[in-house]
């Protein structure tokens, strides 16, 4: 009962939030908008690139490993490319930002809650969902795309560099193996993944973010709430997509 | 005029206003006073429906702030300005920003020149100067105070409602901000509401001081009277801040 009240106030504060998109291009809130792009995108890159890389590495030589029993190691190109395009991408851009922006979004509203910031905004007839949640709500399903053909493209280098390292397997190889067998609507789907992600993130962290309640302790409960809801709305949502466009 | 018409709000099982009545009356300066957790903040929190009433009315002039929705409460809401406990700024805009704030997203008002004017104004009104490019983690608390409070007046409210304004501030400071409530109210011919655990502050700029305890208003009068209330309560209130001599208030009033 409680899951479902607090599915249908986070779903109400999405919709409210996608109302006021049409404000997004006043001066204040296309700034906003920008800067929360530069925060979500630009400052996550260190943290991805990693992940990206290793991802891709940790692909190929697993499935390399396993191919090359049956002298198929030179197929490792489309296997990671092809799970990185339709799930690993966008599941781990989405586990990242997740962890890192989501969280972060939530400790803001929390504290805002806590010190009567978000009560000023009210008081003085600001809607904080035009004000606060739609300027994130923008640039996260913008910036989680990117961030996601980002991931793509280091996790499918780190698996031909591994290929070439680890398998005995040339660039030209990986690369022709890659693009013969991975096609467009891979690309598609894990993008529209990884844009559906970037409404689950902001949607509950700013939703655990206004629930906020008892000070500090609240502030550290929403964030906390906010990452394991997130996690494992993505995982089931990620899961349905596949469904939907596979099965 | 501001009017509350038996007003009760629970919370759980804690009645905080219990059937309360309340009226306050234009360019007045009425202060709440009474213990922690009495309802002064949450009687507050309902005249500019940041609460909603479990049952009863508040009424702000002709409109029932308890019951409107949308357009309507923005309307009423625009009569107000709002000086919170902790001031309420926000922390990534510098104070000109802040104070700018409800003319650029309320009022929309572009006008970068007339922005610039209206902020200094008010700030100056408040005794704030050269502090426009400053965030608010630099500033004091009496400072914080006074911000908030020049955000609160540059849309020019009928009504400011403060919330424990001298809370966590030194003696002076805590005048300083008793002299800018009472002044406001002499200039603007604003109508102000304090919520404040201060009695000598509350005796310095009332016009009419109302006690809440246990949700209930037991005594409601002119500073004179209220220092000679026979109430138990109250005076056992008073006794806790040594205001038993008449030249205390009276000291103050003579300004």
């Amino acid at each position: 009962m409680l899951i479902c009240r607090n599915s249908g106030r986070a779903l109400v504060m999405l919709f409210g939030a996608i109302a006021q998109v049409r404000y997004m291009f006043s001066r204040r809130n296309r700034d906003e908008v920008l800067y929360q792009m530069f925060v979500t995108g630009i400052k996550s890159l260190g943290v991805i690139t990693v992940v990206a890389m290793f991802t891709g590495m940790i692909l190929a030589l697993q499935t390399g490993l396993e191919l090359r029993r049956f002298g198929q190691e030179v197929n490792i190109g489309t296997a990671v490319t092809v799970v990185l395009l339709r799930e690993m991408g966008p599941f781990m851009t989405g586990l990242i930002i997740a962890a890192s922006v989501g969280s972060a979004i939530a400790a803001q509203m929390g504290t805002m809650v806590v010190s009567e910031e978000i009560a000023a905004l009210e008081v003085m007839s600001i809607n904080p969902l035009r004000f606060l949640v739609m300027p994130r709500l923008v640039a996260l399903v913008i910036m989680m795309p990117l961030l996601t053909i980002y991931t793509n493209i280091l996790g499918i280098i780190g698996g031909a560099i591994v290929g070439l390292t680890q398998l005995g397997v040339s660039f030209t190889a990986y690369f022709d193996n890659a693009a013969q067998y991975a096609h467009n609507k891979d690309l598609y789907v894990g993008l529209f993944k990884a844009m559906l992600f970037g409404f689950i993130i902001v949607t509950v962290a700013c939703h655990q973010g206004f629930s906020t309640k008892e000070g500090a302790v609240g502030v550290g409960q929403a964030t906390r709430r906010t990452v394991i809801i997130s996690f494992l709305t993505i995982l089931v949502v990620g899961y349905m997509i596949t469904r939907v466009f596979y099965a | 005029m501001i009017r509350f018409e038996k007003v009760t709000k629970k919370f759980g099982r804690k009645v905080v206003l219990d059937n309360v009545d309340l009226e306050i009356e234009d360019n007045e300066t009425f202060v709440i006073v009474g213990t922690s957790g009495a309802g002064k903040s949450v009687s507050l929190k309902h005249m500019v429906r940041l609460l909603t009433p479990d049952s009863g009315r508040v009424w702000i002039g002709d409109d029932v702030i308890s019951e409107a929705n949308g357009p309507d409460l923005e309307r009423i809401r625009a009569r107000f300005g709002v000086l919170f406990q902790s001031a309420a700024l926000l922390e990534w805009l510098n104070v000109k920003e802040n104070v700018a704030l409800p003319l650029r997203e309320r009022e929309a008002i572009t006008d970068e020149a007339a922005i610039d004017q209206m902020v200094n104004e008010k700030l100056q009104q408040v005794n704030l100067k050269d502090i426009n490019e400053i965030y608010p983690s630099s500033l004091s608390g009496g400072m914080r105070k006074r911000v908030g409070l020049a955000r609160a007046i540059v849309t020019k409210p009928e009504i400011i409602l403060y919330d424990e304004p001298t809370s966590g501030l030194d003696p002076v400071t805590s005048r300083t901000i008793d002299n800018l409530i009472d002044s406001l109210r002499r200039q603007l011919g604003v109508t102000s509401v304090v919520v404040t655990h201060d009695l000598h502050s509350a005796l310095a700029i009332a016009t009419r001081i109302a006690m809440l305890h246990e949700g209930k208003m037991i005594e409601i009068a002119p500073p004179a009277q209220f220092i000679e209330s026979k109430n138990e309560i109250v005076r056992s209130f008073l006794d806790a801040q040594y205001i038993t001599k008449r030249g205390s208030w009276e000291k103050v009033d003579q300004k």
